[in-house]
């Protein structure tokens, strides 16, 4: 930080993403999901338009798993607050809450599915929208899956005290996935909310 | 190390898809010919009659597609050389995550054994076409080739995908992070900039491939009917209804054509690098050049409907992916006049690195050309699923992309290993390739436009397709030659690696910061600081200089001679620059 007033702009690699190579990873690996995502969502659409329209209310559950999936979010965030300032004792508290709240979100999902059975949509049997009511939110639980391992091994570190404020790689990283996890399934509930 | 592992990989998978592609032109050239012969390769799969059987005449075109356009020509030439240059051009210690490098290697290695041991299982690898389209691939009765071959087809696949984004990933974050001082992303050489423009193409189309073939597997193991409707075997109906081939077409089309550009641009990358260094010119129009690869790579992504005019489309839909087309024109026009340009009135070195590198130009231009012919959706009814998009897509980027490849290997072997290769050897290799490539895949062009279709096992029940008989004999002879003439280039290459002349340290006059490496880079890659860089990598034959090649960590201010007005600006500014770094070294 101090000397990078002396540095001469033309002699320098631009660094129009000045952030830890490790973070930045991440970030293309969001990327990289998210094109998964968009790769279903709009074969849905191709899907639907072959004339295959069914007017799916979405199990109210469904919401109630939004909301968990958001506060866990608001955990995550204040777990990093938590970590920014020391406080240890709140980083484990926050990110033991974001992992729990995790798992229930996960349990919800499951128990939407047995929602679509009663409702007669099935994954297999029915028509290509009908199973992807079970695709969408299945890979975005297996992500979110991956996303619990990875908020599990920081809280492992948090307990060996590896994570405070002069080291918050792991932990910054393990929120931004956490995050957009989150924002993905927004992107996905709004979307069949909306197209179902 | 992760760079050679890749090329020698790749260059099996070469052999082993060549290979494949001699057995079906055998059958095309002459199919009245035995192939008891081959008996002891394929056992019972030449059928009693001493003929491959048509079903595995299938396998043999799905399995030599995949090997060339994934395993050779994506992960054997951008694997290569993006894990090599990438750090050395950049000046870089190492990728940015050396463990998802080697991660990357393995899962390429291990969807390279599943690939390889699916060609010996008994109902026979896939055989679906490299596109595996359903209906055909998402029933597993359809044809023996739509069976467990298919089934680890897609498992392999899954596993090469992973590769490539654990790649791709880590050239992006390297190019992006670590760079050397000075190394602006306009001071990047091109080849940095292809891999870093593939990379991102592959960032983005791979997933969506993987997103398709999840599908399908589902489609095939569980039952589900995303791509199945109202199909009717022997009179029956399938319960499968309300899904769409259509829709696997659209997603595999999504990343199938950027692939061919994550094929060709580390190639065109590659082209530059040599061309520039052997014409002793710097590249014309560094920046367009940049510019066309940033446009190829965005148009790469709302053109994939070509590949299905035919398929039923609206025909207003059609003209908008014409014209969307037809625009990749125009960078793909500004490259191949930016390497003419470069080379026009060039100090030519012939190396056969250069020879392989023109040669890619000239076949860019000829297969550049069929794809005017095929992007216009009328002509393309006619033309579509003949021979002549067969000579169409071998012509620019099969040919093309192995010829990249060559004038890679040939150019940076001395970096890879230390030693040379024989260029006696290496203009033998060239001549008869390139003339070879050219007698395969022109005399298709015609066979295409009498309406040969491809796929098919033979023609000679045809009445419509009874000509050419000749034609076939011919380009299946070339074939021949052309394949065994890269017997030359193995030989050439294992021997040398072991037994060839020691190299000098820079033995093209190379302005690229591999070269002030040691000889073998080891760990670490330079043994001291790294080189900071202090202009492009063009200045060859520069006006005023002593010699005619000033490599890219020469500053300013030690080549007054040449230096252009603001340049010498810059020498003044390079002063104070390196106050800092002492400043730097004081401080850590
Ligand atoms: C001026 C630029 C180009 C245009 C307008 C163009 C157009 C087309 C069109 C319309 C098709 C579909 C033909 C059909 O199936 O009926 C096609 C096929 C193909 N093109 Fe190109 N192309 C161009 C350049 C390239 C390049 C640079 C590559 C690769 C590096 C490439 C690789 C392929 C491949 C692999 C296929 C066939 C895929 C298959 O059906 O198996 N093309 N091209
Ligand atoms: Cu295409």
């Amino acid at each position: 930080m101090q000397h990078t007033q002396f540095l001469q702009p033309d002699q320098q690699p631009l660094q129009p993403l000045a952030m830890h190579p490790r973070k930045f990873i991440v970030w293309l690996f969001m990327v990289s999901i998210f094109m998964m995502f968009a790769g279903w969502t709009s074969a849905f659409l191709v899907a639907r338009s072959e004339g295959d329209v069914l007017n799916i209310e979405l199990p109210s559950l469904f919401t109630i798993s939004t909301v968990l999936l958001v506060i866990s979010s608001v955990t995550m965030h204040l777990a990093i607050r938590s970590a920014r300032r020391d406080n240890l004792q709140g980083l484990k508290l926050f990110l033991g809450i974001t992992l729990a709240l995790g798992v229930v979100f996960l349990a919800a999902q499951w128990t939407g599915f047995a929602r679509f059975m009663e409702m007669d949509i099935y994954f297999v049997g029915g028509t290509a929208v009908q199973s992807f009511m079970y695709v969408l939110p299945f890979m975005h639980g297996l992500h979110i899956i991956a996303g619990l391992i990875f908020v599990g091994l920081v809280l492992y570190r948090a307990y060996r005290f590896k994570v405070h404020s002069k080291n918050m790689l792991s932990l910054e990283m393990c929120a931004t996935f956490w995050h957009f996890l989150d924002a993905l399934w927004l992107y996905l509930f709004l979307f069949l909310t909306l197209n179902a | 190390m992760i760079a050679k592992q890749f090329l020698v990989t790749g260059l099996l998978w070469a052999f082993i898809g060549g290979s494949l592609s001699i057995m079906f032109r055998l059958q095309l050239g002459f199919p009245e010919m035995s192939q008891e012969w081959l008996r002891p390769l394929l056992g019972d799969w030449i059928n009693s009659s001493g003929k491959i059987d048509p079903e595995f005449y299938l396998a043999l075109v799905t399995m030599h597609g995949t090997i060339m356009v994934f395993f050779v020509l994506t992960a054997g030439l951008s694997g290569t050389f993006s894990n090599f240059l990438i750090p050395l051009q950049l000046g870089a210690r190492d990728m940015a995550s050396g463990f998802m490098n080697m991660l990357s290697y393995w899962f390429f290695f291990l969807s390279s054994v599943i690939m390889f041991a699916s060609l010996f299982v008994e109902t026979g690898p896939a055989g679906a076409g490299w596109t595996v389209y359903p209906p055909l691939s998402a029933i597993q009765t359809s044809i023996s080739g739509a069976g467990f071959g298919l089934t680890l087809w897609l498992i392999s696949m899954t596993f090469f995908i992973v590769s490539q984004l654990l790649g791709g990933i880590n050239y992006i974050a390297t190019i992006i992070n670590l760079r050397t001082r000075g190394m602006s992303f306009v001071r990047m050489p091109l080849t940095i900039w292809s891999f870093f423009l593939t990379a991102i193409l592959g960032l983005l189309a791979f997933p969506v491939l993987f997103a398709a073939a999840l599908l399908l597997v589902f489609d095939r193991s569980l039952g589900t009917a995303f791509y199945l409707s109202d199909i009717y075997i022997a009179g029956e109906a399938l319960p499968h209804v309300g899904g769409s081939p259509l829709l696997y077409q659209h997603l595999f089309w999504f990343l199938g054509h950027p692939e061919v550009y994550i094929v060709i641009m580390p190639a065109l990358g590659i082209t530059s690098e040599v061309i520039a260094t052997n014409a002793r010119k710097p590249i014309f129009g560094y920046r367009a050049m940049i510019g066309s690869l940033i446009g190829i790579s965005v148009l790469s992504f709302v053109v994939w409907a070509h590949h299905m005019f035919v398929s039923g489309m609206n025909p207003f839909l059609g003209s908008v992916f014409m014209f969307l087309t037809l625009i990749i024109a125009v960078p793909s026009g500004v490259k191949v006049f930016n390497y003419l340009t470069t080379l026009w009135r060039g100090n030519i070195v012939f190396t056969p690195a250069m020879l392989f590198s023109i040669g890619l130009v000239s076949l860019f231009i000829s297969g550049g050309i069929t794809g005017i012919f095929l992007g216009n959706a009328a002509l393309d009814v006619y033309l579509h699923d003949t021979y002549f998009v067969v000579a169409h897509f071998h012509l620019v980027m099969g040919a093309a992309a192995f010829f990249g490849m060559m004038a890679g290997v040939y150019h940076w072997f001395p970096k890879m290993f230390g030693r040379m290769m024989d260029n006696k050897l290496g203009y033998i290799h060239f001549w008869m390739t390139f003339v070879g490539v050219y007698m395969v895949f022109f005399p298709m062009h015609y066979i295409g436009i009498a309406g040969y279709p491809r796929h098919y096992y033979s023609w000679t029940n045809f009445d419509a397709f009874s000509g050419f008989t000749d034609l076939n004999q011919f380009v299946t002879i070339a074939a021949i030659i052309t394949f065994s003439s890269q017997l030359i280039f193995a030989f050439n290459f294992f021997y040398s690696m072991f037994f060839g002349r020691k190299a000098p340290a820079n033995p093209w006059r190379s302005n690229t910061l591999e070269w002030t490496t040691p000889a073998e880079p080891g760990h670490g890659n330079w043994p001291g600081e790294i080189p900071t860089v202090y202009r492009w990598p063009y200045d060859y034959s520069k006006p005023g200089a002593i010699e005619d090649y000033i490599p890219q960590h020469i500053p300013y201010s030690m080549t007054p001679g040449s230096n252009l007005p603001h340049e010498n600006e810059l020498a003044d500014r390079e002063k104070d620059d390196d106050a800092i770094v002492v400043d730097d070294t004081n401080k850590h």
